[in-house]
């Protein structure tokens, strides 16, 4: 992209988010007895202290993961949303390690943590083998797929794991060894966000700068072009799904194992919607990931502090989520401009057009 | 073994299969109906999230369970409107839309529903009436039938009804053939002067609605609260009925049931100590074989269709 | 004159957006009740000339007259309400309705809010005994014949009052004895008052069905006469011929050894016919084999037999010696084949990528681009920016998004990743199509520099220009069989090729057989 329209790409990014909080802040204005405080607790909430700024970063960080994954194989033009079930899978996965085995420090996790990727990877490649053995919408088969996952991690947590003693449905305590130590004093930030960092190097490396990042790119601009070029695509749509799973596994596992000490989630956690928006918003492009799900993460924890501290409850993040979606993945958004924008450059750059005399010109 | 053979087989497990199947049939239906206008409703989720949520709340307001019922049908087309609106105004890719408008429903609804009542996440707080029960007097007394077939909530009648309706509306009305018309052929459509947009923000609108009594049975009917996110996919694995039925009514329809005795078969087997989150699976996982049984058919059927209608890539000159 | 008009089309002039002048001040009428033929090879502008009065394009300037009236014709819905229907190469019908449901699309019978299926199968049934078009109202359109679905789109057009039908390369798509029976239903239709444009290239069947033809030629009518009057060598030659010589300098052909080693090739189409009837022919290195012919002929079968994008029934394609049965797209351009393809924007690029990413889309990991893990950047560069400064490609970076280029500079870019890949074959399907002629010349020099440094060239090309002007030696395809080889393309006159390209004339096996060189 040029200058010009990566300047206008950001603008529209911007008057869309811009919207989306206008939106909110009528939201808020219209609910709350004390729209100012309401409104400052959640714009200024996440800075007004140590901690709360931290659970802006832990949020960002599983939102970095599910990000990444869904960015992989949006890539590929593969509408798989099995972001939400890998991620789920691959905790309960890692889960089962941290308890069963005694594996030594530093060891025991990073085992855990492949495991759960692994895991989280058959569950995102599994609608990709339907789509390409068969041709089974993986749209639909990893929506499927989110519920097997979630019905299944649940059997297996609280049929194999569970801890009868604690008095509630969470699993056994994790072996001391198989945790990942707090990085951060104050916070809940564990080394998981070096990890999150490394990830967003490699992830972005491997879809810029790595062959098999480049057929995932050319696959999702034009499948045609590529399978003309000799690329296999069914290899690639099979591969890019199967990253993104082992993506969102290793994001669940490092989730549970930095953040808890036994696995207590009874429903799903959600990260997978939510990296779905932040790979809309970092237009499918791993280094500008993190920003939007710091962005989003802002947003969450600036919600729940307004719902704890005011009375507008923190669900109608929701709404600013779908406005965002909406807007920014609108072609039409702002479409006159970037037609005009585009029909300046190409005019002023293209090759003179044949004009009629010249063919004329010659007679025989 | 031979104790679940003698739970299904038995005239109550029958009536309860048809209780279950009333949401997944209406959301299945109304899948069908905006798949042959050919666009996609993903957020059938969220439209019955909202309309039960209208259910509930018009029926506290007004103090009748039948405005209740219409306040879910209203609003349930509204946001298929808006549905078409993003997707075919503003330009947004329809799947995205439809994420949006999912994620927006299941927050949007706590929200709205603490606001409106101060209750978070369930209506406990809220006075909603439910529709009534109707017993068939010729049917009941009828041995096994009778006990499956009366007695149900009136929307699963409406449901059966619906498959007749739906069925008649496509294909044996006007506006029925042109919808099916733009979703298969829109050139050919457009090509007699037929509004594809136009029929496209129809079919999305109607499919609202049918999703809207969906929505209304799971808390006026299924049960007599609002909690969040009550619909528990019901929304997406209607897509999947949808696609297995062959997009056809009666295909909707038993597929629709084959999900209801699944959904049954987890309720009945959860009190016989089979772990209620495995069979919970089951539905989900026949959602996917069926599928891709269906996709291999279709394939077939469709690449004979091409090599019959003639069609060749033409030249694109840039 | 004094011959009563009907339809009258004056002064049409229609420009694509990317310079190409499609129709130039053309004149057209139709008289009514005659069946008119409207002939010209592809580009000659006839199609573009119909699509302006059905409504599907709109011309720069002129006018049209119906019945001494001007009329606006802005889409085709606009065009039926005028009483003019169109038959178009591509049905517009919908597969699942049945013939009787797609017959009143739009303006179904009714019996109160019910759809009149029973009215609207008897109309279907009295349409097509009125007009001899019978068709069965209660099949669905997918199981009908592809014969039996022409006759229902002209029943369409007819149901809603068309009196002027036109009917698009309508044969293309029917056997001889569904022709035949086109025919004699076209002459029940003149005969009952309705007014045929009849678009074709195939001179036998214009002398066989129209009163009039009028013959097209690079955008201009070249003349209107009486099909009695006129014998098929008098169309050929206005039809085949070029207004313009764009010489192309070059040397005289050395070819020697032969690449490319067709045998008995036979490809069928998605009608199951065939497309390529039993093809035998070589190309050597060092020269430029053209491959002259009418789109349609069979010659987009053949290039995607040999480049590996489409299955053929029987014989064998080498290349080198060596069959490429069986191989893989990536196998087949690692023996020596590269593929300029007529569809650019579908097969030749990826649009939303920069040109860097796309000028190596077929070498990204050959080991001079690419370590074990990661991407060799600045020889990837470096490669882009000599191969856009070699092929003088006008882009603002090498990043630029390659949808942004002009055509010519997109096509610029096939060729160079194309060109650069040191091939032993290229197959080069119309290089120069739709595209200014600054890149056409380029292109067209490349390819001669190629040949000369050894390569093998097969050039597919509708431009006679370039066919018979860029070409060494000539192959002329007709109905899936080649009936011409002219081993020096400079002997052969426009004439003489026309008559091959139409199929009125054929070479003996023998002449044809030269064209095997070992």
């Amino acid at each position: 992209m040029t200058r010009q329209q990566r300047l206008f790409e950001v603008v529209r990014t911007g008057l869309a988010i811009l919207i989306a909080l206008v939106i909110a802040l009528v939201i808020i204005l219209v609910v709350s007895n004390d729209p100012g405080d309401a409104l400052s607790k959640f714009l200024l909430g996440p800075l007004d202290s140590f901690r709360h700024f931290g659970n802006v970063i832990e949020l960002m960080i599983p939102l970095t993961f599910t990000g990444i994954a869904i960015s992989v194989m949006f890539s590929a033009a593969q509408f798989n949303l099995g972001a939400e079930g890998g991620f789920f899978i691959g905790a309960i996965a890692a889960s089962f390690v941290a308890i069963n085995f005694s594996l030594p420090p530093v060891i025991h996790p990073i085992v855990a943590v492949l495991f759960g990727g692994l895991v989280g990877s058959l569950f995102c490649g599994i609608p990709a083998a339907l789509k390409v053995r068969w041709g089974a919408s993986e749209l639909v088969s990893s929506l499927m797929f989110n519920y097997i996952a979630f019905f299944f991690g649940l059997y297996l947590i609280n049929y194999f794991l569970r801890d009868v003693n604690a008095g509630a449905m969470v699993s056994y305590q994790f072996k001391s060894s198989a945790l990942i130590a707090t990085m951060i004093p104050k916070t809940r930030i564990s080394f998981s966000l070096v990890v999150a960092i490394a990830l967003v190097i490699a992830a972005g490396a491997f879809m810029a700068r790595t062959r098999w990042g480049y057929r995932i790119r050319l696959i999702g601009a034009n499948a045609q072009f590529a399978r003309y070029s000799g690329i296999n695509t069914n290899h690639v749509v099979l591969y890019s799904q199967i990253i993104g799973g082992f993506i969102a596994g290793v994001g669940g596992s490092l989730e549970v194992l930095g953040m808890y000490t036994r696995f207590t989630w009874q429903t799903l956690p959600g990260y997978g919607w939510d990296g779905v928006i932040v790979a809309i918003l970092a237009r499918n492009n791993p280094i500008f990931v993190p920003i939007a799900a710091f962005f989003l993460a802002y947003l969450r924890i600036g919600a729940d502090i307004m719902s704890r501290y005011s009375d507008v409850p923190n669900e109608f993040v929701a709404l600013i989520q779908g406005t965002i979606i909406i807007l920014i993945a609108a072609s039409s958004f702002l479409a006159k401009y970037r037609h005009r924008l585009v029909f300046k450059e190409a005019t002023q750059k293209a090759s003179p057009a044949a004009s009629p005399e010249a063919a004329q010109g010659a007679k025989q | 073994m031979i104790q679940m053979l003698s739970i299904i087989f038995n005239a109550e497990f029958g009536y309860s299969v048809l209780r279950v199947t009333t949401p997944i049939l209406f959301a299945t239906l109304a899948a069908l109906i905006s798949d042959k206008a050919g666009v996609m409703n993903i957020a059938l989720e969220g439209i019955m999230l909202i309309s039960a949520l209208s259910g509930v709340v018009f029926s506290a307001l007004t103090g009748s369970a039948g405005l209740g019922l219409l306040g879910a049908i209203v609003a349930g087309g509204l946001v298929g409107l808006f549905l078409a609106y993003c997707a075919l105004e503003l330009k947004t890719d329809i799947i995205l839309s439809g994420i949006a408008i999912n994620l927006m429903a299941s927050g949007g609804t706590v929200f709205a529903l603490f606001l409106i009542a101060g209750d978070k996440g369930i209506s406990s707080s809220l006075a909603s009436k439910v529709l009534p029960k109707i017993n068939i007097p010729g049917i009941a007394s009828i041995p096994v039938i009778g006990t499956m077939l009366s007695g149900h909530n009136v929307l699963t009648y409406v449901a059966l009804l619906s498959v007749i309706a739906v069925f008649i509306f496509l294909y044996r009305t006007p506006l029925g053939l042109r919808i099916r018309a733009v979703g298969e052929n829109p050139g050919a459509a457009a090509s007699v002067g037929i509004g594809v947009t136009r029929i496209q923000y129809l079919a999305l609108t109607l499919s609202g609605m049918m999703a809207g009594f969906g929505g209304a049975y799971m808390s006026m009917g299924y049960v007599s609260w609002f909690s969040k996110n009550m619909t528990a996919g019901r929304g997406f694995i209607a897509l999947a009925a949808e696609a297995m039925g062959g997009a056809t009514p009666i295909g909707s329809l038993l597929t629709s049931l084959l999900f209801g005795f699944f959904d049954a078969l987890s309720n009945t087997l959860q009190l016989m100590k089979v772990p209620s989150e495995f069979v919970n699976m089951i539905p989900y996982a026949a959602t996917v074989i069926g599928l891709v049984i269906y996709t291999v058919r279709r394939t077939r059927r469709d690449r004979l269709a091409r090599e019959a209608s003639g069609e060749r890539a033409s030249a694109t000159a840039k | 004159m004094g011959m009563e008009e009907l339809l009258r089309m004056e002064g049409i002039t229609k420009v694509y957006p990317n310079g190409i002048v499609a129709n130039k001040n053309v004149d057209f009428s139709v008289s009514p009740g005659e069946i008119h033929g409207l002939v010209g090879e592809n580009g000659a502008g006839k199609s573009t000339l119909m699509k302006i009065l059905f409504g599907l394009e709109k011309a720069e300037q002129g006018r049209i007259t119906l019945s001494g009236k001007e009329i606006r014709v802005d889409s085709p819905y606009a065009a039926i309400v005028h009483g003019i229907g169109m038959v178009h190469q591509h049905f517009m019908l919908v597969p699942s309705l049945t013939a009787a449901e797609n017959l009143v699309m739009g303006l179904e019978p009714r019996k109160g809010i019910y759809l009149d299926l029973a009215g609207a199968i008897q109309t279907t049934e009295e349409l097509g005994k009125k007009y001899g078009l019978e068709v069965d109202p209660r099949v669905a359109v997918r199981d009908l014949p592809v014969g039996i679905k022409q006759r229902l789109e002209i029943l369409k057009a007819l149901f809603r009052g068309a009196r002027i039908l036109i009917l698009d390369e309508p044969t293309a798509v029917l056997t001889p004895q569904e022709t035949e029976e086109l025919f004699v239903q076209l002459k029940l239709l003149r005969q009952a008052g309705n007014t045929i444009v009849f678009i074709s290239h195939k001179l036998n069947e214009i002398k066989a069905l129209c009163d009039r033809v009028t013959i097209m030629r690079n955008g201009s009518v070249q003349g209107t006469f009486e099909v009695s009057g006129v014998n098929e060598q008098d169309i050929s030659r206005l039809m085949v011929g070029r207004d313009v010589i764009l010489e192309v300098q070059k040397t005289p052909a050395r070819p020697t050894e032969t690449v490319l080693a067709v045998r008995e090739l036979v490809v069928f189409n998605r009608f199951r016919k065939r497309a390529v009837d039993g093809i035998s022919f070589s190309v050597r290195r060092g020269e430029i084999v053209g491959i002259a012919g009418v789109e349609g002929n069979g010659q987009g079968e053949l290039v995607e037999a040999i480049t590996g994008l489409g299955i053929y029934a029987s014989g064998t394609i080498a290349v080198g010696g060596k069959s490429v049965a069986g191989m893989t797209i990536k196998a087949i351009r690692q023996a020596g084949v590269c593929h300029v393809p007529e569809d650019r924007m579908t097969h030749g690029c990826a649009a939303t990528l920069g040109i860097e990413s796309n000028l190596m889309s077929y070498n990204h990991d050959m080991p001079e681009f690419t370590g074990p893990v990661f991407f060799k950047r600045k020889a990837i560069r470096a490669n882009a920016q000599q191969l856009i400064e070699e092929y003088t490609v006008k882009c603002s970076s090498p990043t630029q998004e390659v949808g942004m280029l002009s055509g010519g500079n997109i096509q610029k870019v096939v060729v160079a990743r194309e060109f650069s890949s040191d091939p032993s074959l290229i197959v080069a399907d119309q290089p120069t199509r739709g595209i200014d002629v600054g890149a056409t010349e380029f292109i067209r020099a490349r390819l001669v520099e190629l040949r000369d440094a050894g390569a093998a060239v097969l050039l597919v090309s509708a431009d006679l220009n370039e066919v018979m002007e860029l070409s060494d030696s000539l192959i002329v395809m007709y109905g899936g069989k080649v009936v011409a080889y002219i081993p020096d393309a400079k002997s052969v006159s426009e004439e003489e090729l026309g008559l091959y390209m139409l199929g009125l004339r054929k070479q003996s096996p023998e002449e044809i057989g030269r064209v095997i060189h070992d």
